[in-house]
């Protein structure tokens, strides 16, 4: 763990957890965008992902963990890089030099962290409890036939202050990705993020994966 | 005190090394018994201090900057000359060191010029082995320009920034040796004294430039490695900083003051734009090689210039007068640096100066845009091509020659120099006098060594373009290091020295009470009044022509100045802080010094020799006229009063080349 | 031009320190920005005040001294030039002009716009070099081929001048552009391969002690740097140090 006491080893470590996250966005939005033209395959591929025991008891804890992790060493960087900021100008010009995005990442992380927690609240928590407290690994809902997946999305979305809340938050993901997308690359020390091609890819990304969500939700909110 | 300069006996090309295979050595385990103090971190100071520290003296090194990264070598741009002979274009050790006594007019030490023709190509190997960056060709092997009018490629180059590369490759050598606590560093700090004990250099005292605090260091040597003294003009290419107050001060210690007078005009500087100008800026002298220079000929066009009322570009070919190609028709506008700004000078005293302080003259690049244009129109088979298309394609080739200069030029100036001719005019930038030395670089104080531009060896009357990095660099990396060495092998038992000391209290005594006179002094014009002043004396009656009349007069007004000086001086704040205007009144104090004994050693030498010119000892051609009488360095020993200072010669014989006469007609 | 200047004015390192209104008037628009300071000091010093203290020495953009923080941004509004050489035709008569130190934790003031940068000299004595001693027979300068491209780039990194105008307009104060280009010019020479990995473990690792921050990657440092060293070296200085930490 030395090279985390290290300034580089720390944003090494940022961008390699940005990347898990990033894949993982690439297949959440993948597996919901099916809600939207089939709720069957949205369902096969939920309860997939929902019981296989390579997913559950492999990559849900290396994703709590990355998320974890990305936010803890977030906040950690940004308290030592304001103690080494030291007194600050009485007049500081940074639209001239910087993206708003690339200055903020801080704040569009929190709107992220605070989505995460109602998130949690809306669906995790409650696989949690139906799955691990009651045992219930069955995918469906008492007495009824089919899957519940799509079933318990399409009702999330029912409530507009929720969709308001979430189209904020994935507004705010776009400008986190706009900027920490190339980001990554540079921390680790790759070119890529500065041709232009791989910018091109990092704004596509961070336009098109909040979108989708967003798409979703209104979708969804807007059918039922 | 009779001079001696030591050089050794022997056939010329031996002389170096049969003088390093005899003299004394310092035993490994002795020299980390031994001190040295080196004061500035230039080239010759950075590399010297580096180079004694590896050997392994403990080595106390000075800078007034906050590092030693930012002496003024940092300002080089051309290049640095060594005899390699990559090009494989008949250069050689002989060459170089003929083509440098050549460049200095006769007026330079045989042996110390062609030691450092010998060593300059061990120069370039040591500063590719520390990673300096310079220019290579597609084969990956080092590149070489010409530079100067001479007649081979010598000069290695890193892009337009050679001198700061070379100081960077010092500076990362002195890293490593203050990592390893050989090199103590002190930097925004000050020599105001050196201290001489039994006769021989033995310390310094320092003021450090942060907190006011007077210091005192000991050592077995002192190095004197602080620069040139240009700024005694005010303006000049030289950083703010640049100051001769470390070797004037060994000078009133008891070291020789040699050549004072000798100092390098260079001719193509973006002019002064008013009176607020605080320094001047150079630019390359490569672009005498496509510019053309000239003034209109009418004093009309001038006129109507200046008021804004013709540009340049409306006088027609008759209009103008391109008067190096008028006098000089052989070499035109490539005539050494100080024919070209002496003529400049001309022009404009007799009133064609183009800009509003009237000291400025046209450097036009047309004819190139022209030149260039119609070959490239030729080469990309375009027929019939159209003047503006002609003048397009001959602005890209000067582009890609001297892009970065143009853009520099237009940041300063706000015109566009591709459309308009640039304004150029002489400045300041380089002094060939300063402190004597011997062939060991020893001043006559024992123990007191100067080196680079500080000491006044190698270049004569006149510097060849690239040679002064060469010469710190020799100073510092390979003969300072052998030759103090003889030196000390003496103080292997003195042990160190202390700086309880009468003679310590003594120099303390004198510089703090020197800085309680200029602090309490509370009088009414500033330091910048007086240094002005004395810029004006100096760039008006020492400048790029001098005249018995003036030098006198110069004398005299520069001693009343100096009174006035001393008596009206207002310098704000405490002794004891962070205090620029202190700092720069202690110098300020010595140039008015030092001004006086250049105008009298300019007075006494009847003559005119590369950079010292007379108006009376001219031929009828107005070319520099040298005298045979006058073939020898004047070294001045301080007696009080600068006026007052006491000339001593020393004959310069030149067994291994013939004098000649230099003409460019 | 007539224009209104508001100064950082710090007695020393322990004064708290605080903004001052000036006025100076007359002000050419071909003046350099310093030329500028120097007619306000002469005006002070001679209304017996105290002139502003600021570092400066070669004035045409080489040394690195000039560190000034101008109307929130590191050497001035223009690009590619120092303070020294930025000039007063970018400024229009009647203006405010906000000037500051380059403020940094690990750059304490030393008074008005001095600031202390010695931190970089510290960084550098880490593995700022190439361990050759000074002899005469080092090898022949031609004896290793270096290719144009590499000796071109290690030559753009090399250019940097030192000055803290990437820290200072860092929102971090990260000094990665400065070590990054440091480490990258010897990286990019044969030279440098003997003492790369020590060099940037040791070199970051002093950057960390000195208490700079870290790089996120804004760019700012690029845009402000009056060298124009590029980010490149930051991905540059990465690379090897991550390569060095495999190495261990």
């Amino acid at each position: 763990m030395g090279i985390l006491s290290t300034s580089i080893g720390r944003k090494v470590a940022m961008a390699l957890s940005a990347f898990f996250l990033m894949f993982f966005l690439l297949q959440h939005l993948t597996i919901n965008v099916l809600s939207v033209f089939s709720p069957e395959i949205f369902n096969e591929v939920s309860h997939f992902m929902g019981t296989n025991p390579l997913v559950q008891f492999v990559l849900q804890p290396v994703l709590i963990f990355a998320v974890v992790f990305h936010f803890i060493m977030g906040f950690i960087l940004e308290l030592r890089n304001k103690k080494a900021n030291g007194k600050s100008y009485a007049k500081n010009n940074g639209a001239a030099n910087s993206t708003w995005m690339s200055r903020n990442m801080i704040w569009s992380g929190v709107t992220i962290l605070a989505f995460i927690a109602l998130h949690f609240i809306d669906f995790w928590f409650p696989e949690i409890n139906t799955k691990f407290i009651q045992g219930d690994w069955t995918g469906v809902i008492e007495g009824q036939e089919g899957f519940r997946y799509h079933e318990e999305l399409v009702h999330k979305f029912t409530n507009p202050v929720r969709v308001g809340a979430y189209i904020v938050a994935f507004v705010f993901l776009g400008l986190h990705l706009a900027h920490g997308f190339t980001s990554a690359f540079q921390s680790m020390g790759g070119n890529a993020g500065r041709k232009k091609i791989f910018q091109n890819i990092g704004k596509a990304y961070s336009i098109i994966i909040p979108l989708g969500f967003i798409f979703i939700a209104l979708y969804h909110h807007l059918n039922h | 005190m009779a001079l001696n300069s030591k050089v050794p006996h022997g056939p010329l090309k031996d002389k170096w090394t049969d003088y390093k295979n005899q003299i004394n050595l310092v035993n490994p385990a002795n020299k980390r018994h031994i001190d040295v103090i080196v004061v500035g971190t230039g080239l010759a100071g950075g590399s010297a201090a580096a180079t004694l520290a590896e050997l392994g003296y403990n080595v106390k090194s000075f800078a007034y900057q906050d590092s030693p990264r930012r002496a003024h070598s940092i300002a080089a741009q051309g290049g640095i000359n060594a005899a390699k002979n990559y090009q494989g274009d008949g250069d050689s050790t002989y060459r170089l060191f003929y083509d440098t006594v050549k460049g200095g007019d006769y007026r330079s030490r045989e042996a110390n010029v062609y030691r450092l023709a010998e060593v300059s190509a061990n120069i370039i190997d040591q500063c590719v082995a520390q990673g300096v960056p310079f220019a290579r060709d597609y084969g990956g092997l080092l590149d070489n320009r010409s530079f100067g009018g001479v007649l081979v490629s010598r000069t290695f180059y890193a892009k337009g920034q050679t001198g700061q590369q070379l100081l960077l490759g010092a500076y990362s050598a002195m890293n490593r040796q203050i990592a390893r606590g050989k090199i103590e560093m002190f930097n925004r700090h000050e020599m105001l004294d050196v201290v001489v004990v039994d006769g021989k250099a033995r310390g310094i005292i320092a003021r450090n430039l942060v907190t006011g605090e007077i210091e005192r260091h000991s050592a077995h040597a002192v190095v004197i490695a602080s620069g040139g003294y240009g700024n005694v003009y005010f303006l000049s290419t030289n950083a703010m900083g640049s100051n001769v107050t470390a070797g004037w001060k060994v000078h009133k210690k008891g070291a020789y003051f040699a050549n004072p007078c000798y100092t390098q005009i260079h001719p193509t500087c973006i002019p002064r734009s008013g009176d607020y100008q605080s320094k001047l800026t150079l630019m390359s002298e490569s672009l005498r090689n496509d510019g053309r220079i000239w003034v209109p000929k009418n004093l009309e066009d001038v006129k109507a210039i200046r008021e804004g009322k013709l540009k340049p570009t409306d006088l027609t070919e008759e209009q103008r007068d391109y008067y190096l190609e008028r006098r000089y028709p052989a070499f035109g506008n490539l005539v050494p640096r100080d024919v070209a700004s002496r003529a400049a000078k001309e022009r404009c005293d007799a009133g064609f100066g183009v800009n509003a302080t009237g000291e400025a003259v046209y450097l036009d690049f047309a004819a190139s845009f022209e030149r260039y244009g119609s070959e490239q129109a030729k080469i990309q088979n375009i027929s019939n091509p159209s003047p503006e298309k002609i003048k397009q394609l001959g602005q890209e080739i000067v582009r890609a020659k001297y892009g970065n200069l143009f853009q520099m030029y237009e940041k300063i100036v706000d015109e566009n120099p591709y459309e308009t001719p640039m304004m150029i005019y002489p400045a300041v930038h380089y002094t060939m006098g300063g402190v004597w030395v011997d062939y060991n670089l020893m001043t006559t104080i024992p123990g007191c060594y100067a080196i680079g531009e500080a000491n006044f060896s190698d270049h004569g009357a006149n510097r060849l373009g690239a040679s002064a990095l060469m010469q710190g660099l020799a100073d510092g990396y390979f003969v300072l290091p052998y030759t103090i060495g003889d030196y000390l092998s003496d103080d292997i038992r003195t042990g160190k020295i202390s700086t309880d000391t009468p003679e310590f209290d003594a120099a303390e005594k004198e510089v703090s009470e020197r800085i309680n006179l200029l602090i309490n002094n509370k009088g009414t014009h500033s330091v910048d009044y007086y240094h002005k002043k004395l810029g004006k004396i100096m760039w008006d009656k020492c400048g790029m022509s001098r005249n018995k009349e003036g030098l006198e007069e110069a004398i005299e007004e520069i001693s009343a100045l100096r009174e006035d000086f001393w008596k009206n001086v207002l310098v704000p704040g405490t002794a004891n802080e962070y205090n620029e205007q202190l700092a720069k009144a202690g110098r300020v104090a010595d140039f008015l010094e030092l001004g006086e004994l250049f105008a009298k050693d300019a007075l006494v030498r009847e003559e005119s020799a590369g950079g010292h010119f007379r108006e009376e000892y001219q031929t009828e051609d107005g070319e520099a006229k040298r005298m045979k009488e006058f073939q020898f360095v004047s070294a001045w020993e301080y007696k009080g009063e600068p006026k007052n200072a006491v000339l001593h010669k020393e004959d310069l014989a030149y067994e291994n080349i013939e004098v000649k006469e230099r003409s460019y007609k | 031009m007539n224009l209104t200047l508001k100064i950082w004015r710090q007695l020393d390192a322990s004064d708290k320190g605080k903004m001052v209104d000036y006025k100076v008037t007359e002000i050419s628009e071909h003046m350099s920005f310093l030329e500028m300071m120097d007619v306000l000091n002469e005006q002070l010093i001679a209304s017996g005040k105290e002139p502003v203290a600021f570092d400066h020495d070669c004035r045409e953009g080489i040394c690195g001294m000039c560190s000034m923080y101008i109307n929130g941004e590191a050497h001035g509004p223009d690009r590619g030039v120092t303070t020294c050489q930025l000039h007063m035709r970018m400024f229009k008569d009647g203006d405010t002009i906000t000037i500051e130190p380059f403020r940094a934790a690990a750059f304490p003031v030393i008074k008005d716009l001095v600031v202390d940068r010695s931190a970089f000299d510290r960084i550098q004595h880490s593995g700022g070099y190439i361990s050759v001693n000074t002899s005469g027979n080092t090898q022949d300068a031609n004896s290793t081929l270096i290719s144009k491209t590499a000796a071109d780039k290690a030559m753009d990194a090399a250019t940097c001048i030192g000055c803290g105008a990437c820290v200072a307009t860092c929102k971090n104060s990260s000094a990665m552009l400065f070590v990054g280009a440091k480490v990258s010019q010897y990286a990019l020479l044969p030279q440098g391969q003997v003492e790369a990995t020590d060099r940037v473990m040791n070199m970051v690792h002093q950057m960390d002690l000195e208490g700079f921050g870290n790089c996120t990657n804004t760019g700012a440092c690029e845009i402000e740097c009056p060298k124009g060293i590029s980010l490149e070296n930051i991905a540059r200085m990465n690379r090897e140090f991550l390569k060095a930490s495999v190495k261990g």
